[in-house]
């Protein structure tokens, strides 16, 4: 069981400056992320695109965001969960609250701060109708362990960078590769789109453009996939696996199911005070939470998140006395040891 | 002053037919000026905030209306995109200028 002051949900911009502002009131910080990596959107959707309403950056790149947020909050020594989807919550008697992901790891906190952006990012599946019945025989929306495909005939589909890179690594391990895309051209880098080509000239990735899976077979297990390409008859290839490769979505998830107030795919909080959900001492922060008025940027994100901290501190620490310190005036020091603070002004006399 | 807004139709994801009207002097895109209206749930459309990266914003263009032509990266999106048509575009990668007076379009499926 981890134990943590303050258990956020969500590794993107408002969760990581949580970390530091919690650390300033001398809390400590546990982090659960779906993806594998912190960021969330920033660095999974546009780690390379500049942002330009961060205040007193001109102009930052998404991913230095990031890891300019790691580095603030380093000597706080937040602890990380990170590929893993926090599916459930439970209040505890004593008022803490028990979230356990979807791979069971078990997390306890008095303070739970919901700091989810979009949700969760689930792959994006296609509209195959029977294609649930085969998710785990035979259909795989990501790869986690490429010798799974040892010897196997897959059958990949998608247009771009994962869909180009599975393709290539793949081709030496399974038996055959059979690359599916709906047009011609397929976006990733032009190395990716150059070496695809030559494996297909070399006969190592089976392409067929332009074509869409239409269908599933197999009795308990993929056996074959309906392959369509346009104003022709479906063709069927046989395979072991399909793997669908569309990209990622975000979905609320399993948040959903917590017991908040849900309006407008968001959790509704009280913005008069603290960002408290309608379950005391659970917060939504950042751009899953709304009320009126309420704007989706991720420097409002950093506002929520340091009132957020002041309102958990009294439910941590019920009573005890606080005032709001300036860190140029005394410093930050950190939960690893470190002190960071302003120089000392010089004083010397003028004679 | 010359009036900046155009009138369009938008049919939602239920069939339902709004005619509204959007402004062209405010630099908004099909995107949000469906969002503006809250003709989707917010939530459902628009986001990836409007890169082109998430076709949430898919919509079919039902009238003859001349839009900008389709860039590199609204086509590959498309070509992932699923519920795709030969009238499919991304509504976030179209701006609204006079010249699109009587647009129609139809919200594609969620997805």
């Amino acid at each position: 069981m981890i134990t943590t002051d303050i258990l956020i949900i969500g590794a993107g911009p408002t969760g990581l400056f949580t970390v530091f502002e919690a650390g300033l009131l001398k809390l400590n910080c546990h982090l659960i992320d779906a993806l594998p990596q912190q960021g969330g959107q920033c660095s999974e959707l546009y780690p390379k695109k500049p942002i330009y309403d961060i205040p007193a950056y001109p102009e930052i790149l998404a991913g230095d965001l990031t890891d300019k947020l790691l580095e603030q909050c380093k000597q706080f020594e937040p602890g990380f969960t990170l590929g893993e989807r926090a599916e459930t919550i439970e209040k505890q008697e004593d008022g803490s609250f028990i979230v356990t992901t979807n791979k069971g790891t078990q997390h306890k906190a008095p303070v739970v701060a919901i700091a989810g952006g979009l949700g969760s990012f689930e792959p994006r599946k296609p509209l195959i109708d029977n294609i649930t019945d085969f998710e785990d025989c035979g259909v795989e929306y990501m790869i986690k362990e490429p010798e799974l495909y040892r010897d196997k005939k897959v059958v990949i589909a998608g247009g771009g960078d994962s869909a180009l890179d599975w393709s290539i690594f793949l081709s030496d391990i399974a038996s055959s590769v059979t690359l599916i895309h709906r047009r011609n051209e397929f976006r990733g880098h032009l190395d990716s789109v150059e070496k695809v080509q030559e494996l297909k000239n070399l006969g190592k990735i089976n392409l067929i453009t332009p074509a869409e899976i239409t269908g599933i077979n197999g009795n308990g297990k993929v056996e074959s996939v309906e392959v369509t390409k346009k104003d022709e008859e479906p063709i069927l290839v046989e395979t072991d696996h399909f793997i669908p490769l569309f990209g990622l979505s975000p979905k609320l998830g399993p948040i959903a199911n917590w017991g908040l107030e849900i309006e407008k795919n968001a959790i509704k909080v009280n913005n008069a005070l603290d960002y408290q959900t309608n379950i005391p001492g659970i917060y939504a922060i950042g751009d899953v939470n709304t009320y009126p008025g309420k704007l989706k940027l991720i420097l409002c994100g950093f506002h929520e998140a340091t009132l957020m901290c002041q309102s958990a501190y009294q439910i941590i620490n019920p009573g005890k006395r606080y005032v709001l310190k300036y860190t140029t005036v005394s410093g930050v020091d950190g939960f690893d040891g470190t002190r960071k603070e302003a120089p000392k002004a010089v004083v010397k006399a003028i004679d | 002053m010359e009036n900046p807004d155009i009138n369009i139709t938008i049919i939602d994801r239920e069939g339902v037919k709004h005619q509204i009207e959007a402004p062209t002097d405010m630099a908004m895109n099909l995107m949000e000026v469906v969002r503006s209206y809250e003709l989707a749930p917010e939530g459902t459309i628009g986001i990836c905030g409007g890169m082109a990266m998430c076709a949430s914003c898919q919509c079919y263009v039902l009238s003859e209306t001349e839009l900008p032509e389709m860039q590199d990266d609204e086509e590959a999106m498309l070509s992932e995109a699923f519920n795709v048509k030969d009238n499919s575009r991304l509504g976030c990668q179209i701006q609204m200028t006079p010249e699109m007076e009587g647009l129609e379009v139809e919200l594609a499926p969620e997805s």
